[in-house]
């Protein structure tokens, strides 16, 4: 069978690597709000008209786009979760973090509120008071920037999330938004997403503004140490592009969805 | 029942006022499913018929084997390929993770035990008098392999349309595979499960319906196959 599949895979080779060769070809692995959210089809083909570069977008959660820039599979990545990236950088695998936006995560729930959070002082109380009244919460459970914000928020507000009111769906933003809206629960998400289906949902901000919900997205290059034949020329450019007080930064800010801003530029 | 009854119409609307997205999405699938059963039609065709002439140590198992690769789930195809293409896989220098010919990969393993254990099926209901008549009369092994196939085509032919049926309606994995990079490796299952995680309906029921046309064509393809094969063989 190996001697059958070899010249198929000779062949296939052959068709492909021109394409594995394109220099022109940049691989972006990024988190799944930034293109549910639809900013990166708005953005990208800016890019590509400007620079000459074409963008492959594999949307996945943040630990699985820092995972694939770990075992060198993209170029680079645009994540939201400040401490791994932080990691990412400092073991060598991405050659610097650069600030690109930011937006922030709301509390988001069933009109009718059966657990109270709209009364909640902070995120940590919000969650406290899901907890106690037993509703329904929808987590990502798939290591995402989200996750483990949500994550994190459990663990200050002093509470284990299990039982059968918390459930772990591992799906991506929007799923998971869609099945509170299917099932009367809540859920943490980025307001971006949010935005994007607000209209789509019936469901509401049940709370927001706290400062430990401050949610920043950075953009790193995969480093060409670690794999020499990375296209760090190319995730460069997008890099200095996204980055750009007269490009990326102004189209970023003019994204809208239902005339609300989705993200705020990091650089002004 | 309205937002339904909406998107149905919708759905419609994108189909026949050609929408360029739409039907890239559709482009791509067929290519990549096409590209990968024709890789596969022949090493499948040779293996079954190695299988069903030639007696040799462990046969029967080999046999047993691709029987049983039938049924083993396209994620976990998905999964092996993954992790084999993958940089730190030992096919990683190759850097197909991610890419069309990936997802070629992955239908060409899905297909092509379909392909083997249809057509050994195919050519062991004749007998072997084709291919004997055909070496008496002068036919070199070949040419006598080739009057074979054409003996049994329309088992063959059903075998195609069954593997074909399966890889391009199969999700997991393409997206694993492919990673469903718009324009490039995102497929008809692929974008049904996205549209439908982003509440776009219409798209997913746009492309839902040409799915569902498509198995019903093939499925009429493979029933006047079959019945062609009855007649054929009384």
């Amino acid at each position: 069978m190996i001697r059958l599949l070899t010249p198929a895979l000779v062949i296939l080779f052959f068709c492909t690597s021109m394409m594995a060769a394109d220099s022109k070809l940049i691989r972006l692995a990024t988190t799944t709000s930034t293109e549910n959210s639809g900013l990166l089809s708005n953005l990208l083909p800016v890019f590509t008209k400007e620079s000459g570069y074409k963008v492959h977008v594999i949307a996945v959660g943040t630990g699985k786009a820092l995972r694939l820039g770990k075992d060198g599979d993209v170029d680079v990545v645009l994540v939201h979760a400040l401490q791994a990236e932080k990691d990412f950088v400092d073991s060598g695998f991405g050659v610097k973090r650069y600030p690109v936006m930011y937006n922030d995560f709301v509390v988001i729930g069933p009109a009718s509120d059966p657990a109270k959070v709209k009364y909640a002082k902070s995120v940590k109380q919000a969650f406290q008071f899901i907890k106690k009244s037993q509703s329904l919460f929808i987590s990502r459970g798939d290591n995402s920037g989200t996750h483990k914000k949500e994550l994190n928020i459990w663990k200050q507000s002093g509470i284990q999330p299990d039982g059968s009111w918390y459930r772990e769906v591992g799906q991506g933003m929007g799923k998971v938004l869609q099945m509170a809206n299917e099932l009367d629960a809540y859920t943490l998400t980025d307001r971006g997403t949010w935005l994007a289906y607000e209209s789509k949902v019936q469901l509401n901000i049940t709370h927001e503004g706290d400062s430990s919900l401050f949610n920043p997205y950075g953009i790193i290059a995969v480093n060409p140490e670690r794999y020499p034949d990375i296209n760090f020329a190319g995730s460069s450019a997008l890099i200095d592009w996204i980055t750009s007080k007269s490009k990326g930064q102004p189209l970023i800010a003019e994204y809208k969805m239902l005339g609300k801003q989705l993200f705020t530029p990091m650089v002004d | 029942m309205d937002t339904l009854t909406d998107a149905t119409l919708q759905a419609l609307w994108l189909l026949l006022s050609g929408d360029p997205t739409i039907w890239g999405i559709i482009g791509i699938s067929f290519r990549v499913s096409t590209v990968a059963i024709i890789c596969a039609i022949p090493p499948a065709l040779l293996t079954a018929f190695v299988l069903a002439h030639f007696r040799f140590p462990g046969r029967k198992v080999l046999i047993s084997i691709f029987s049983a690769l039938l049924s083993v789930p396209a994620v976990v195809v998905g999964l092996t390929l993954f992790v084999m293409l993958s940089r730190q896989g030992p096919l990683g220098d190759f850097r197909l993770l991610f890419t069309q010919t990936a997802m070629v990969l992955g239908q060409f393993l899905l297909s092509y035990p379909i392909l083997v254990s249809m057509s050994l099926a195919a050519i062991q209901a004749v007998d072997n008098r084709a291919w004997e008549t055909a070496r008496t009369l002068g036919a070199g092994p070949i040419q006598a392999f080739f009057t074979l196939l054409y003996e049994v085509r329309f088992g063959l032919i059903t075998a195609l349309l069954a593997a074909y049926g399966r890889i391009i309606a199969e999700v997991g994995a393409s997206m694993m595979l492919g990673g469903n990079i718009l324009e490039y490796t995102r497929n008809i299952p692929t974008a049904i499960a996205l549209e439908t995680s982003k509440g776009n309906f219409s798209q997913g029921i746009a492309l839902g319906i040409v799915m569902v046309l498509l198995s019903f064509i093939l499925n009429a393809f493979v029933h006047s196959m079959d019945h062609k094969t009855h007649t054929a063989n009384l």
